[in-house]
């Protein structure tokens, strides 16, 4: 049962090797991600959101929803740990 | 428990170095628009300057001057701060979180609007992780403290 498993583990890790043959190169100007979404960015933050730092930009503007859910995970691990740890009662 | 640490030098040199930190973690706040930071580093930074209060002067000073009641407020608020921006586009006519929308109630365009919406959520952002860290510093600590008590009372008993 133990071979079993760890055939299945090496096949799915020669899958997915195999599939990143077909990725783009590391910093490849004419893939599709830098061709589509990433200069409109570049070339529109200054203009449309006065923002110098393009991070920041896409960070609470552009991926705005995003940012709004981080913040809520953060506040919601807080919850947690105050529900899981500190004595209400004493 | 961390207790009150009585030690000159460590005690001078964080009462000089927390101010500075505090400073640095709003800079870091209100610059992120044109350098590295945000909202996330600076409540980091801003929080772990509490933590270094409680470390150098104790527990309960940091107690006395940040209520648990305050912490679970600023907690909420920084959500609140964030979530009440985006309504406040949608009540302005634009999409959630659409800071374009602003400019009808700020003396601005709606571009520099929307860089005024960028600092608001970050400011929102920076409340929320600087009171989640206090809030989860002070239970694991004050976990300890009790812990420590119920052992003594043990020994008491027997």
């Amino acid at each position: 049962m133990k071979r079993i498993a760890l055939i299945a583990v090496f096949l799915t890790g020669a899958l997915l090797i195999y599939g990143t043959v077909d990725f783009p190169d590391w910093g490849d100007p004419e893939s599709p991600a830098s061709r589509h979404v990433s200069p409109r960015y570049i070339e529109k933050t200054v203009e449309e959101t006065a923002t110098p730092n393009m991070v920041t930009s896409v960070l609470a503007d552009y991926r705005g929803y995003d940012t709004l859910g981080e913040t809520t995970v953060i506040f919601t691990a807080g919850i947690a740990c105050i529900l899981l740890i500190r004595r209400l009662s004493k | 428990m961390i207790s009150h640490f009585d030690d000159l030098i460590i005690r001078t040199v964080c009462r000089l170095l927390i101010p500075f930190i505090q400073l640095f973690g709003l800079y870091v706040i209100a610059h992120g628009h044109s350098s590295p930071g945000g909202g996330f580093q600076g409540g980091v930074i801003l929080g772990a300057s509490f933590i270094l209060l409680s470390l150098s002067h104790g527990i309960e000073e940091l107690r006395k001057r940040m209520r648990i009641r305050t912490i679970l407020i600023l907690t909420s608020l920084g959500v609140i701060i964030y979530a009440g921006i985006g309504f406040a586009c949608l009540f302005l006519g634009g999409k959630y979180l659409d800071y374009g929308r602003l400019h009808l109630v700020l003396p601005v365009d709606s571009v520099v609007a929307r860089s005024m919406g960028i600092l608001g959520v970050e400011v929102g952002v920076g409340i929320t992780v600087m009171a989640v860290m206090v809030s989860i510093f002070l239970d694991l600590a004050a976990e300890e403290k009790e812990k420590k008590e119920a052992e003594q009372h043990g020994i008491h008993h027997q």
